[in-house]
């Protein structure tokens, strides 16, 4: 028991890392809010796993990727019917999964829950992240031109749609890693929030990159253990969430000139 | 004998049921600077954009394989309040284009961008700083061709003429073959040897002086161009060129 708890601190943490790298892409990319939509997309499938006895994380990572391509489709026409539409998905998989979900699994789909992992979870949760921090410094130079400019980075030979599609996927498969502990409505959080906190606080990239990752880092870990040892919720995840929104709080007080 | 390094052929380009531009047809050869006019709308900046297929269009654009374009774009998109450097930005094209480590830094001397620029985050750069930024970024790679948009937009006279000398030592030093747009005669004069005039029911092209007349010019903007032809005993030709300037309303940023 302690092992297995032991082991999800340890994966939250590696969540964390990749929670902030993507985050700051995200951000930059302005497609926060488009990957937050994703998450919540996971709500239907982890209703569906729960409700035919399925593992949930199969059943949530089924409707993220579905949901993965469906925004990157309306993500690719602008304009004010394409935020409509992606409004219009988000609420409706809220919906469905809402309706779908068995009440006593409910409130663990939207908000995570805190149960150990067994090692094998974890080896596929530590693969995961290691695929999108690997991605991430991979893909950093087309993402860093497609940020600067779709029209240039297009004009130097990145493939504008491709790119997202990669990003919206790494963005989901670290969505996926936090549903555990975090469930379908708080696991982008900690995407969004440290990359936010951290985009307060300094201009120069890489100091970026590193502050979304130890806010984040910073963020979990004291969620987690103040929530183990001190509040004894059943899941960290709203804890470690509000820890991570004062901490966006406190930035703004500081804000980098 | 010249090499011909892009040929376009019965392009069209519409956004929906608006037709932009129809049935376009010209060559550039090596060596060659095309200025291409006309009024706002007529479809200037999409067809650079056609040329390095950013948009789709119909027709045939065909670029020779010694062709290497470069891209001055208009106006940039992106947020200025970025985390993102000039060095950040030199360096990340530089490593996708697998070009050696110092090539950014080579570029940034020709152009004219000092060591404390690089350094800069891109929202705290000037008019013309970002613009040189943009033609640093667009020369990264060694380009042969080189698009230029309207690269002196909204910047002020005397960095206006710090860009075009740029432009001209590119042509002149390296032979760099480029495509102007531009609204201002004197440098359509200055820099051009050919024109290509868009607009809605006219398109031609031509040398300079055979091109830019008045008649044409009136045909081409529709409304009657305010430009004046101010002709010095002297100096005939410069001061031709230099007091032919147009005057209708500039695209803005």
């Amino acid at each position: 028991m302690v092992r297995e708890q032991a082991l999800l601190f340890v994966l939250v943490l590696f969540f964390s890392l990749a929670a902030g790298l993507v985050g700051c892409v995200a951000l930059m990319r302005r497609m926060l809010l488009a990957g937050d939509v994703i998450s919540h997309l996971a709500l239907p499938g982890l209703g569906l796993a729960f409700t035919f006895k399925l593992n949930p994380v199969l059943g949530g990572a089924a409707t993220l990727f579905l949901g993965t391509f469906l925004v990157w489709q309306l993500q690719k026409k602008t304009g004010l019917a394409t935020e409509a539409a992606i409004g219009v998905v988000f609420a409706a998989a809220l919906a469905i999964g809402a309706a779908i979900t068995p009440s006593e699994n409910l409130a663990e789909s939207l908000f995570g829950e805190q149960q150990g992992i067994s090692p094998t979870g974890f080896l596929l949760g530590a693969a995961a992240v290691a695929l999108v921090v690997f991605a991430v410094f991979r893909l950093r130079d087309r993402l860093a031109l497609a940020i600067f400019s779709s029209d240039l980075a297009a004009a130097t030979g990145v493939r504008i749609a491709r790119l997202d599609l990669y990003f919206l996927l790494l963005f989901s498969l670290t969505v996926l890693v936090g549903l555990r502990f975090m469930g379908a409505l708080l696991a982008s959080s900690l995407i969004i929030m440290p990359s936010a906190t951290a985009r307060q606080l300094t201009n120069k990239l890489s100091h970026f990159f590193l502050f979304a990752v130890v806010i984040s880092l910073s963020a979990v870990a004291a969620g987690f253990l103040l929530n183990a040892f001190v509040l004894h919720f059943s899941t960290a995840g709203p804890t470690i969430a509000i820890i991570s929104a004062t901490l966006f709080s406190l930035s703004l007080l500081v804000r980098a000139k | 004998m010249t090499n011909r390094l892009l040929s376009v052929t019965n392009v069209t380009i519409s956004f929906g049921k608006r037709e932009v531009i129809r049935d376009l047809a010209f060559q550039v050869d090596e060596g060659d600077c095309i200025a291409i006019i006309g009024p706002n709308g007529a479809g200037k900046t999409v067809l650079l954009k056609a040329l390095l297929n950013l948009i789709p269009y119909r027709g045939e654009i065909l670029w020779s394989p010694q062709a290497r374009p470069g891209y001055v774009p208009q106006k940039v998109e992106a947020d200025r309040q970025l985390p993102l450097s000039t060095r950040d930005l030199l360096a990340a094209k530089a490593r996708l284009l697998k070009l050696p480590p110092a090539e950014p830094l080579g570029i940034c001397d020709e152009v004219g961008i000092s060591n404390e620029l690089l350094n800069t985050s891109i929202g705290a750069l000037s008019g013309g700083q970002f613009q040189k930024l943009l033609i640093a970024f667009a020369l990264l790679g060694r380009p042969n061709v080189l698009l230029f948009d309207e690269p002196t937009a909204s910047l002020d006279e005397l960095t206006e003429e710090h860009i075009y000398e740029l432009l001209h030592s590119l042509q002149a030093a390296k032979g760099m073959t480029v495509l102007l747009v531009s609204h201002d005669l004197s440098v359509v004069y200055r820099s051009a040897n050919k024109v290509l005039c868009l607009s809605k029911d006219k398109t031609c092209m031509g040398p300079p002086k055979e091109v830019l007349t008045p008649t044409m010019l009136q045909e081409l903007y529709a409304s009657p161009p305010h430009y004046y032809q101010h002709v010095h005993e002297h100096d005939h030709e410069s001061a031709r060129e230099r007091d032919l300037r147009i005057a209708p309303e500039r695209e803005k940023w």
